[in-house]
């Protein structure tokens, strides 16, 4: 019997595509080139810039409402292997999505799987963690510390 | 018969040359870069971004630039840029409860979870001008301090426990768009928060403000006002698992008003919801406020008000609509009004025949 090709952890692939949605173009350039030189690709979708309408809920928790629009840009690339990476990101950066693709197509190779998150996925999740702690200690040292102040004898 | 007239081209053309010259000011002052507006005029760019209810930092402070600073020309450009855009479709409703918090107060629970965190204000400031700002300063690097592992529940949801405030809003299953469907009253609530949210942060400021002063009094309080940023997901049909599109900042209000209740249901405290883009607590609250005026109907309370209108509130809220339509007014209308003065001419001289008759009759 033939086991199928171990899927790639679509879980994985999840996280990898936020750290790129959420981090600037020049950063995901910087850690590509440590990556070493790309896979042989081609486009598959060019990158297109439009617009998704984001919800909220009623009062927080409750039934969906439309908030307003934000723009987005995808793009999808196929490797010469024959996976297909897609990009989804908020904002107008046509080549930060062509390259997020291309990392997705690479995260899908499994010659190319570990190196990806070797090189590209880790050192992005580690800055992107640094710079929320960073902020969320900023944030914590607004936090109020209430005292009582007693009047009088008893 | 309709005569058309031509002219103006040049003058037009050369108008707004001078615009491009005015707009970049003295040339001995360095230009302004996009990414200043953005990084240090930031609220104005947020104001932009809720009410072009388009969020795109970049295109805001680009908008802001270009209009020299006119709010509501800024909001125009990006509410006239994105009708130029392909729709990829609606991202999976945001999830306030999960925001990374920024600034998190409730005036209603002193020791809440995750406490009262005040982040960038204006609040307790002194409202004096700083003149070293104008010299360069620089700030102070900001303190730290470590993060304490506590949650911070909205705190609608530590009332919503024993029953005391009436729950989240449930519609009507549908999810209503008034930039897809033309607006008919009475609106759901999600099409008028929808509303409310791009809003003129202005006019629903007064409206707000009017509801305190007596003109639908709810007895507000701010249950909780939180800013920060929220995870966006959108479900694609090429992915086995929502797409994450990245974060965006918002401000969420949720007020607190007094009570409604039944023979059968025991009085429970009322709600008014605000949800904006960027920071921009006083559009949120005031948005809360309007919310829970314009639920009225809902809670079978007297319509008295402007507040509780809605037809009124939500008709004149889009400041780009009503820009339009007062501003329109500055356009040529020589045609009308030459009819109109034909029209005054004539009453004149009508009513100047009618008194040499009555003269001469006497």
């Amino acid at each position: 019997m033939i086991l199928p090709p171990t899927a790639p952890d679509q879980s994985e692939r999840q996280r990898l595509m936020g750290v790129l949605a959420r981090t600037p173009r020049a950063a995901i350039e910087h850690a590509l080139a440590a990556f070493g030189p790309l896979p042989a690709h081609r486009e598959m979708r060019k990158p297109e810039t439009g617009l998704v309408t984001l919800r909220g809920r009623i009062g927080g928790g409750g039934d969906a409402f439309n908030l307003g629009e934000a723009t987005v840009t995808r793009a999808s690339v196929k490797l010469e292997t024959g996976e297909v990476g897609h990009a989804y990101a908020l904002g107008r950066d046509a080549a930060k999505a062509r390259v997020s693709a291309l990392i997705d197509a690479a995260f899908q190779n499994p010659l190319l799987h570990d190196s990806v998150i070797a090189a590209i996925f880790e050192p992005l999740a580690l800055a992107e963690a640094d710079g929320e702690r960073r902020r969320a200690e900023e944030t914590a040292a607004t936090k109020v510390d209430f005292f009582t102040m007693v009047r009088g004898e008893d | 018969m309709y005569v058309a007239v031509k002219g103006g081209e040049a003058a037009i053309r050369n108008a707004h040359r001078l615009l491009a010259d005015r707009r970049r000011g003295d040339p001995a002052v360095p230009a302004l870069h996009v990414s200043q507006i953005v990084e240090q005029l930031a609220l104005g760019v947020d104001r932009v971004m809720a009410e072009g209810a388009l969020y795109d930092r970049d295109l805001a402070g680009l908008a802001l630039m270009q209009a020299r600073g006119d709010m509501i020309e800024a909001i125009f450009l990006v509410r006239a840029y994105r009708t130029t855009l392909p729709r990829f479709g609606y991202s999976r409703p945001v999830d306030t409860g999960a925001m990374q918090i920024e600034r998190r107060v409730s005036a209603t629970f002193k020791d809440l979870p995750g406490g009262q965190v005040l982040g960038p204000t204006f609040d307790y400031t002194h409202r004096l001008l700083e003149p070293e700002l104008a010299e360069g300063a620089t700030p102070l690097e900001p303190e730290r301090r470590e993060v304490a592992a506590e949650a911070s529940p909205r705190v609608t949801d530590l009332l919503g426990h024993d029953g005391l405030i009436e729950p989240d809003g449930v519609g009507n299953g549908e999810v209503t768009d008034i930039t897809r469907t033309p607006m008919e009253f009475p609106l759901p609530r999600d099409s008028r928060l929808q509303a409310l949210s791009r809003g003129d942060e202005g006019f629903l400021l007064a409206l707000a403000y009017s509801t305190q002063r007596g003109y639908a009094r709810s007895h507000p309080f701010v249950g909780e006002i939180r800013i920060g940023e929220v995870e966006i997901e959108l479900d694609v049909p090429e992915l086995p698992f929502p797409a994450p599109l990245g974060r965006v900042r918002l401000t969420e209000c949720q007020m607190v008003n007094q009570f409604k209740g039944s023979a059968k249901a025991p009085p429970q405290f009322t709600r008014g919801y605000g949800l904006v883009f960027g920071q921009s607590e006083r559009k949120a609250m005031a948005m809360a406020l309007c919310d829970r005026a314009l639920r009225a109907a809902e809670f079978g309370e007297d319509i008295v008000a402007p507040a509780q209108d809605e037809e009124f509130v939500i008709s004149h809220s889009d400041n780009v609509q009503a820009t339009g339509f007062v501003e329109h007014l500055k356009l040529p209308h020589y045609v009308d009004f030459q009819a109109e003065l034909d029209l005054v001419r004539r009453m004149r001289a009508e009513q100047k025949d009618a008194t040499d008759i009555k003269e001469a009759a006497e």
